[in-house]
């Protein structure tokens, strides 16, 4: 260190070079880093980077990790959703344990899950009445799904058994037997009821 | 509970080696690194325009990187409200109010990530990348220069024993070589590895617009389903790694498109405290002071795992609104079936610690109590903290730790054998008193007026919406009770100033505190100057930090989440 460096500068760098620096790394870290990425996972991982779509005969059914609203009593039903479903206005329903809409409307969907797959209220999963955070969560817990199998194995008019072998077909265990919770992809289940053929 | 240890044991033995690695970035080790990464930081100074051997004074390097804030500031806050009319814009998404644009400029200025809008509706591609990812990568780089600088200033470098001293000012490093280093080894090549990982899981990865999805129940009343996509992985890594936070889409890494599967979520949530705790390794090695980094880190994991495990026991409690109405079982409102509550209480408690505020639930539908402890966790803020910022504000703790503990033992306060005057404790108190201040202040102002609270959520709830928001402002975290109705010109405007008053005043000060003890004459560290190196000492700063905290911030938790929980319980 010569004897001029020992002395600290008061003076920062100039505006111009607050200028070329900010432009500069616009470039590198807002254009460069996400186009090296994007590219690279778009070569890598193609059915990823576009969504996870599931495709059937040309046509987008809808996305491996996007929820759907399902209301036909042939099909099984997914999770509240503060967003109806609907990715571009994803949310959830932010309502506090102690704020009497939340209870109000669980409620009503614990009385009118009640009465249509014939069961007492306490015995629904907790999961089948919670809004999920995103309001788009694919899934629903394999009790939830096993809960629904009577009313739909009697809507198609096809043995339980049937629907209970798709379930246990559909249901994903936690990752390595640590990582996740168990779970039912409800969009796929459905399709493998309706019989399409789609890769999982 | 296994996959919160594994989290906990796989985040510590990561940050381990890339602490090592981050102090050999800035200590100015040659190696293998050195060879790939100097020629390209060669030719970005060219481009600057900078000289990187000038040693700056504090002054000047602080001078310095707010100029630069200033300057990405401006650009980003007119791309936000242009991106209307420019390029990559594939959706056709409008630009931005003023008031809006201000606050989200500030807030990803800030490393906070605060969001007032939604991502997929309200930002285009071009805004989301040039502007938001360039600032992701830029905020953590500059919170982790600062930490350098007042750590090489105040502590002194492994490889340079004696404080730089000389007639003039004492050089606290270049700005600019601190924050080229730290974007170019560290933040852009770990980002990189992480969108690669969470790619291969299904996160986007496409400058192509929404893709339309034609629903199997056609009878459900939705005939068509958009789906955003974008180029959404290079953004959500650098969100995770950098302290960030702030989303592709609105509700965050809830969000199946932004955190698929458990094996992203669990990359995502060790990226969340990865780099703070490597900082607090890279402490140890840069300064050569070893036992004092084990210390820190033995504070920061105390803190950590007990704050945490009491948000994981609340999240497991049933919701209060479910009684009867339901089979027994843990709190699912705001949460995703795939991470269920323990990982995302997990999840909830980190990235508070961190001042990170990414989500992967609605802290808001937390049960009264696990919504606390995100709360504490960004009064705290020192629990890992923000890249940095973190580390920074922890050693001012330790500073007021040093000046009380010296006097209970009768010594003149001293710190590595600098005395600790009246300029240093002021600003110490300055840098420390702000947070309260401001935070309790603008709470008073906004509940005074309901007509600006925009709650969501009535009684003791809403009063701990409007205390959450300006805590994650001044915390810089982003996270939120997100049921508040914050794009407001109110919101908007006083959020920035916590933004900004949260960010810059508790890097400057200390940054000047460092400077004025490093000019001051050395006594050498003998047995009876305090040892600040022992468990002992960390507990006490460990019991500063308490105190402080349950000083200023008691009464509002009892008026807010403590009052509900009762509420709830009779």
């Amino acid at each position: 260190m010569t004897e001029s460096n020992n002395a600290a500068v008061t003076r920062s760098a100039s505006w111009l070079s607050a200028l070329r620096t900010a432009i500069v790394l616009i470039i590198l870290c807002g254009g460069l880093y996400p186009l090296l990425i994007t590219t690279a996972g778009k070569v890598m991982f193609p059915h990823q980077a576009l969504g996870s779509m599931i495709i059937i005969d040309d046509t987008i059914v809808g996305s491996e990790l996007v929820g759907q609203r399902f209301t036909a009593p042939e099909y099984f039903h997914g999770r509240p959703s503060a967003a109806e479903y609907d990715p571009f206005s994803v949310g959830g329903s932010n309502y506090a344990a102690s704020n009497p809409d939340l209870k109000a409307r669980v409620a009503d969907d614990s009385a009118e899950i009640a009465q249509r797959e014939n069961v007492a209220p306490t015995s629904i999963p907790a999961d089948l009445l919670a809004a999920s955070g995103s309001g788009i969560d694919p899934h629903i817990s394999p009790e939830s799904a096993i809960l629904q199998a009577e009313r739909v194995a009697s809507a198609r008019g096809i043995a339980i058994a049937r629907v209970n072998e798709l379930i246990a077909k559909y249901t994903e265990g936690p990752t390595l037997g640590v990582f996740g919770q168990p779970r039912v992809n409800v969009l796929k289940l459905n399709l493998a009821l309706d019989g399409k053929e789609f890769d999982d | 509970m296994n996959e919160v240890i594994v989290i906990y044991a796989v985040t510590l033995l990561l940050a381990w080696p890339l602490g090592k690695y981050i102090a050999g970035v800035f200590n100015g080790s040659r190696g293998a690194a050195g060879a790939v990464f100097l020629p390209v930081e060669n030719g970005l100074y060219r481009l600057f325009g900078v000289n990187p051997a000038r040693p700056m004074s504090w002054q000047g390097y602080g001078k310095s990187l707010l100029k630069l804030h200033l300057m990405l500031g401006l650009i980003v806050f007119g791309l936000l409200m242009a991106q209307g009319f420019l390029f990559l814009n594939p959706d056709n998404i409008d630009g931005m109010s003023w008031d809006l644009a201000l606050h989200t400029a500030v807030s990803f200025l800030t490393n906070t990530n605060q969001q007032h809008y939604s991502g997929q509706a309200q930002l285009s591609y071009l805004a989301h990348t040039f502007g938001i990812v360039t600032l992701q990568v830029f905020t953590p780089a500059a919170g982790m220069a600062a930490l350098v600088a007042i750590v090489r200033t105040l502590l002194g470098r492994s490889d340079e024993k004696k404080q730089p001293a000389g007639d003039g000012a004492v050089s606290v490093g270049n700005f600019y070589e601190d924050i080229t280093r730290a974007i170019v080894r560290v933040m852009l090549p770990v980002a990189a590895v992480v969108a690669l990982i969470i790619a291969s899981q299904g996160v986007p990865n496409s400058y192509e617009g929404a893709r339309t999805a034609i629903p199997l129940d056609q009878t459900a009343g939705m005939e068509e389903q958009n789906i955003p996509i974008g180029p959404v992985a290079p953004m959500v890594a650098i969100k995770q790694v950098g302290t960030n936070g702030g989303g592709w889409y609105g509700p965050n890494s809830s969000v199946p498109l932004e955190n698929p599967t458990p094996v992203s979520n669990f990359v995502q949530t060790v990226s969340i405290v990865l780099i703070p705790a490597a900082l607090v390794f890279a402490l140890g090695f840069m300064s050569g002071r070893r036992r004092l980094a084990m210390v820190v880190m033995g504070v920061m994991v105390a803190m950590s795992v007990s704050l945490t495990s009491v948000a994981i026991w609340s999240e497991n409690q049933p919701n209060a609104a479910f009684s009867g109405l339901a089979a027994e079982g843990p709190n699912l409102e705001g949460k995703e079936v795939r991470f269920g509550a323990t990982a995302t209480a997990l999840w909830g408690s980190w990235t508070t610690q961190t001042s990170n505020g990414s989500v992967n639930g609605m802290h808001d539908s937390f049960n009264p109590i696990g919504g606390m402890i995100p709360m504490i966790d960004m009064f705290i803020n020192v629990t890992f903290g923000g890249i940095g910022v973190g580390l920074i504000g922890y050693l001012l703790f330790l500073l007021l730790a040093a000046f009380l503990g010296s006097l209970m033992i009768g010594r003149a306060p001293e710190i590595a054998g600098k005395a600790l005057e009246t300029r240093e404790m002021k600003l110490v108190c300055i840098a420390l008193l702000i947070q309260p201040l401001l935070i309790l202040g603008f709470s008073a102002v906004t509940v005074a007026f309901p007509a600006l609270t925009g709650n969501s959520n009535p009684g003791f709830h809403g009063i701990s919406q409007v205390i959450y928001e300006y805590t994650s402002a001044f915390a810089n975290n982003g996270s939120g009770f997100e049921g508040l109705g914050d794009n407001t010109v109110w919101w908007n405007v006083t959020c920035a100033i916590n933004l900004a008053l949260g960010r810059f005043i508790p890097i400057l000060a200390p940054l000047a505190i460092a400077a004025s003890l490093a000019a001051k004459r050395s006594a050498p560290e003998g047995r009876g100057s305090l040892a600040i190196d022992t468990p002992t000492f960390g507990l006490m700063t460990l019991a500063v930090i308490v105190m402080f905290t349950l000083l200023s911030f008691m009464p509002v938790l009892i008026l807010g989440p403590i009052a509900e929980a009762l509420a709830l319980m009779s």
